[in-house]
């Protein structure tokens, strides 16, 4: 394991942009003073004409976003997850849902691997929140692979889009010679007939080895990564809840609105089975680094194991 | 101002006025207050100023106009359907279920470029519609209108730094000063004054106008077409309900719809204003 290569999704977020410029002459980034952290300056570097800072006021530049998807450019709004979809909010429901205009928004700094910061930067809530807005689409990619082919696929799309990516490097465990990113579409990462495990983000590697760990005493564990939390891939899923008639979700994002409660609404109407959801229960994060608050708030492969064990009597 | 066209935006701002009292009055709902206080400046923009193609209301070098006060919507869509965007029968069905004119402009609606209403929100389009003109060297203008209660929003302000700071000189704001918001005067509620020297600190250049004056207007936006590299902000001051004399400056029909007496009171006081210009 000593050779994994670890990268935060919010560089992926930067370089994709900096690639996808060549490609993309209308492709544009807006970033409220944040361009260091967010890495959009990345983007800046290589094309500073192309990069317009709006200052600390993410709700003018959604509005500006929403000015230029309206005159025909591919802006990407960026800043962290709390100021993207938390203060921001009603700008991009009114402002980019409501006209379905073609923004695309790139909040980095999501969930409490933030770290240190606290729980005023950690926004456990964004998921929820933008899962709200019809029409929007909303991309949480699981390691540096899938986040850069997210951003691409992003761009192709027409519509609004929210991507979430992170502050904490993460493994890369996708091949990204073999890797195919489907909008919509879910991916099932180990087979499994005793229990499916559904991860979004930097949960999924975590489900991996969850499931791996498992294999090893006996747990057959389906594991299936939701990147695209809204359109929601309901086949996958329905499919899973048929087999293995018990589903663990596990994501960094608080545990109502999340991909727990998407999750849920499609095996309650489809076919109904247990949903256990791992997640940031109903509280706020706090300081502290990141490897460490993700194992206080049970977003670990051990905290995984453990509650399958649990939920199958082993 | 030329004479004959002074009296033919005269003519059609009473006919704009007619149609937000029939979209106000069918709706039973709906804001007649600041929608008449801006039909002049609407009538000018669009039979005047702006560049623009009611049968490809989508060219891409089209001047733009967004209605961040979005509650005066009649006003816009009477307008709208003056020029010759879609039928002005469809004032008769505003903010009825099913029909095209939703109670705050939307952007699928023929001639409206963005979505608005939530107030301090338009601006911020407008200064992006703005920087996209200016980036791809495209030729149109941005015109945006606020409402005088609106400016209290924060969001506005981001965008005036916004504006000033990238130089967009092709955008022209107006604030209509009618001096009225829901909860009574401007001053007494919160006051967002002095307009004028808030937005010269922040680096526009302002121009005050008589909205209610073909030559007041005239000038201002063809001063406005003077000024390089700054915004321009026009303030103009309106009387709120214009033109139908019992709700001139009454806060009371900031978001009233007349009852049944009222709209033929109103509607008859327009036709007399517009038997008189037609003479």
């Amino acid at each position: 394991m000593s050779d994994v290569v670890k990268i935060a999704t919010r560089e992926s977020y930067g370089n994709a942009l900096a690639e996808l410029g060549d490609k993309y002459e209308n492709l544009y980034v807006l970033d409220a003073d944040l361009a260091a952290a967010t890495k959009t300056g990345i983007f800046k570097k290589k094309f500073p004409d192309r990069f317009f800072d709006c200052g600390i006021a993410e709700a003018n530049m959604m509005g500006v976003a929403a000015g230029l998807a309206a005159t025909g450019k591919i802006p990407f709004a960026s800043s962290f997850a709390m100021f993207a979809a938390g203060r921001a909010f009603e700008i991009v429901r009114n402002s980019i849902g409501y006209p379905h205009l073609n923004v695309k928004i790139g909040a980095t700094h999501a969930g409490i691997s933030v770290g240190e910061d606290g729980a005023t930067h950690q926004c456990n809530e964004d998921i929820a929140l933008m899962r709200t807005i019809p029409g929007m689409t909303i991309i949480n990619p699981a390691d540096d692979v899938e986040a850069r082919a997210a951003v691409a696929a992003a761009v192709e799309y027409v519509g609004p889009v929210y991507m979430r990516f992170g502050r904490l490097a993460v493994p890369v465990f996708n091949d990204k010679d073999t890797y195919k990113f489907e909008l919509g579409k879910g991916i099932q990462l180990r087979q499994g007939s005793d229990i499916t495990i559904v991860a979004t983000g930097l949960m999924v590697n975590e489900a991996l080895i969850a499931a791996d760990t498992l294999k090893e005493q006996g747990v057959s564990a389906r594991v299936i990564n939701i990147h695209t939390i809204k359109p929601i891939d309901r086949e996958i899923i329905a499919k899973a809840a048929a087999k293995t008639k018990l589903i663990v979700t596990v994501e960094e994002h608080s545990i109502i609105g999340g991909l727990g409660s998407a999750v849920t609404e499609v095996v309650c109407e489809e076919c109904p089975c247990k949903v256990v959801r791992i997640g940031v229960n109903d509280e706020f994060g706090c300081s502290g680094p990141a490897v460490e608050l993700l194992k206080k708030f049970g977003l670990s492969s051990d905290n995984i194991i453990k509650t399958v064990k649990e939920l199958l009597g082993k | 101002m030329d004479e004959a066209l002074k009296k033919q935006l005269q003519i059609t701002a009473c006919k704009v006025r007619m149609g937000i009292i029939e979209g106000v009055y069918n709706a039973k709902s709906g804001h007649p207050g600041g929608s008449l206080s801006i039909a002049d400046t609407l009538t000018y923009l669009y039979f005047a100023k702006m560049n623009i193609y009611p049968d490809k209301p989508d060219l891409p070098d089209r001047d733009r106009f967004v209605l961040s006060k979005g509650h005066t919507a009649p006003a816009l869509y009477s307008t709208l359907a003056q020029r010759g965007y879609f039928d002005v029968e469809e004032m008769k069905s505003l903010r009825h279920v099913g029909a095209l004119l939703q109670g705050h402009p939307c952007i699928h609606i023929p001639g409206v470029d963005m979505s608005s209403g939530s107030l301090g929100q338009g601006i911020s389009a407008a200064a992006g519609m703005a920087l996209s003109g200016k980036i791809s060297s495209q030729p149109y203008k941005v015109y945006v209108v606020l409402g005088d209660g609106e400016i209290e929003e924060g969001q506005v302000w981001e965008a005036a730094m916004f504006a000033a700071h990238y130089q967009l000189d092709n955008l022209v704001a107006i604030v209509d000063n009618n001096g009225l918001q829901i909860d009574g005067k401007i001053s007494d509620v919160c006051s967002p004054y002095p307009i004028t020297d808030k937005f010269k600190a922040f680096g526009w250049h302002v121009i005050e106008m008589d909205a209610h004056d073909f030559d007041s207007i005239e000038k201002a936006f063809n001063e406005a077409e003077t000024v390089a590299n700054q915004p321009v902000a026009i303030i103009q001051k309106s009387v709120k309900g214009k033109g139908v004399s019992f709700m001139e400056d009454q806060v009371s029909w900031h978001g009233t719809a007349p009852n049944a007496e009222q709209y033929a009171a109103a509607m008859e006081e327009l036709q007399n204003t517009l038997k008189g210009l037609e003479g």
